[in-house]
């Protein structure tokens, strides 16, 4: 989706943390990317060695950690790894799921010295 | 020396505080918000055309529409009886963020309305990602996009409150099954109220409107 305004808010909370730190370089960013976040990784890196050229963590790797989407049915609360199409519980055949994992795009941490 | 900082920060964080202080400001008034949003032409505008009349002399009512260029939406808003009517300009965003509902509110004083209703720019997948801070957010769907869409867009369908399903008088002439698109929704989103009705017609208002009421009446 908006990869540009994320990597932008990417560049921006490593730098807070980094300077926070003390650190003078950002050698790596390990982000937590979900399935159904909607996220392309590639053009997050695209970005990224744009606009974080001049800056300290200019060079810093991206490391994506992948999570999987995971549901757990409502009816028999049974847990599972949604397929395409319709979301249907291997258990018990129901319909509808509450999402317990998948969504998450967060940054985890840096790495800096 | 390297090291590794731990940071645990949403990368959306910054619009979802602003979302927040739209939020406290809306309650802080006591205006019930909904964000309505949907596929270009899925029937936003002529959903609140028709609603406004419904609701004079019940509620006072704010539109706030959001395009990517003219004023046409909120031209209508007003033609149909908006109390107040503000356009917001994307200049080219495909969605509404939660800093162009703050300038949108800076130009309405909040005191005067019980219910604000954005229109989000025409398109089903961004707007899904940007909270603005409203109460509620709607989908509308019409019955000539298809009866698949629950399943191609799954973002957008888990994370509405309410589903308005628009263009029901066209049922007779598209191929739509209502119970396949249902079963879509509820799977995805389990509960979610949704109000079949037509724009042209006023089939299905009363449900729609009863709903607006109740929830504007709580805030
Ligand atoms: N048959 C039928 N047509 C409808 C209905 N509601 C809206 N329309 C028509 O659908 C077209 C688009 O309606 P709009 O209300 O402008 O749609 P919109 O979602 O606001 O469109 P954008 O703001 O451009 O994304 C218009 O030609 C409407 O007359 C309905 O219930 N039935
Ligand atoms: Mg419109
Ligand atoms: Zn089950």
């Amino acid at each position: 989706m908006h990869e540009l305004p994320v990597t932008q808010s990417l560049l921006k909370i490593a730098l807070d943390h980094a300077e926070r730190a003390n650190a003078k370089k950002v050698l790596g960013l390990n982000i937590v990317m979900g399935e159904l976040s909607s996220m392309v990784d590639d053009s997050v890196q695209f970005y990224w060695d744009i606009i974080a050229k001049d800056t300290i963590a200019e060079n810093a790797v991206l490391r994506f950690r992948r999570v999987p989407a995971e549901l757990q049915c409502l009816s028999c609360a049974e847990k599972y790894h949604p397929t395409d199409g319709e979301f249907i519980c291997p258990k018990c055949g129901n319909i509808g799921a509450k999402i317990i994992a998948g969504e998450e795009f967060l940054l985890e941490s840096i790495d800096v010295e | 020396m390297p090291q590794t900082i731990s940071v645990v920060e949403n990368i959306l964080n910054a619009n979802d505080r602003l979302a927040e202080e739209n939020r406290a400001r809306l309650d802080a008034a006591g205006v019930f918000s909904i964000n309505l949003i949907a596929s270009p032409g899925a029937g936003k505008t002529s959903l609140i055309e028709q609603t406004l009349p419904r609701l004079k002399g019940r509620l006072r009512v704010a539109a706030v529409d959001g395009d990517i260029a003219t004023s046409l939406d909120s031209d209508r808003a007003a033609a149909a009886g908006a109390d107040a009517s503000v356009q917001i300009n994307t200049g080219g965003e495909c969605h509404l963020d939660a800093v162009m509902l703050r300038g949108a509110l800076d130009r309405l004083d909040l005191t005067q309305f019980d219910l604000l209703i954005v229109e989000n720019v025409g398109n089903l997948i961004c707007p899904a990602n940007f909270k603005l801070g409203t109460h509620k957010t709607v989908l509308v769907a019409s019955v000539p996009e298809g009866d698949d869409k629950p399943y191609k867009y799954p973002a957008t369908y888990r994370g509405v409150d309410t589903l308005v399903i628009n263009k029901i008088d066209l049922l007779p002439y598209v191929p739509f099954r209502m119970d396949y698109f249902q079963r879509g929704v509820q799977a995805l989103n389990p509960g979610v109220v949704t109000f079949p009705l037509s724009c042209i017609t006023g089939e299905g208002f009363d449900g729609w409107i009863q709903w607006l009421i109740e929830n504007t009446r709580k805030e």
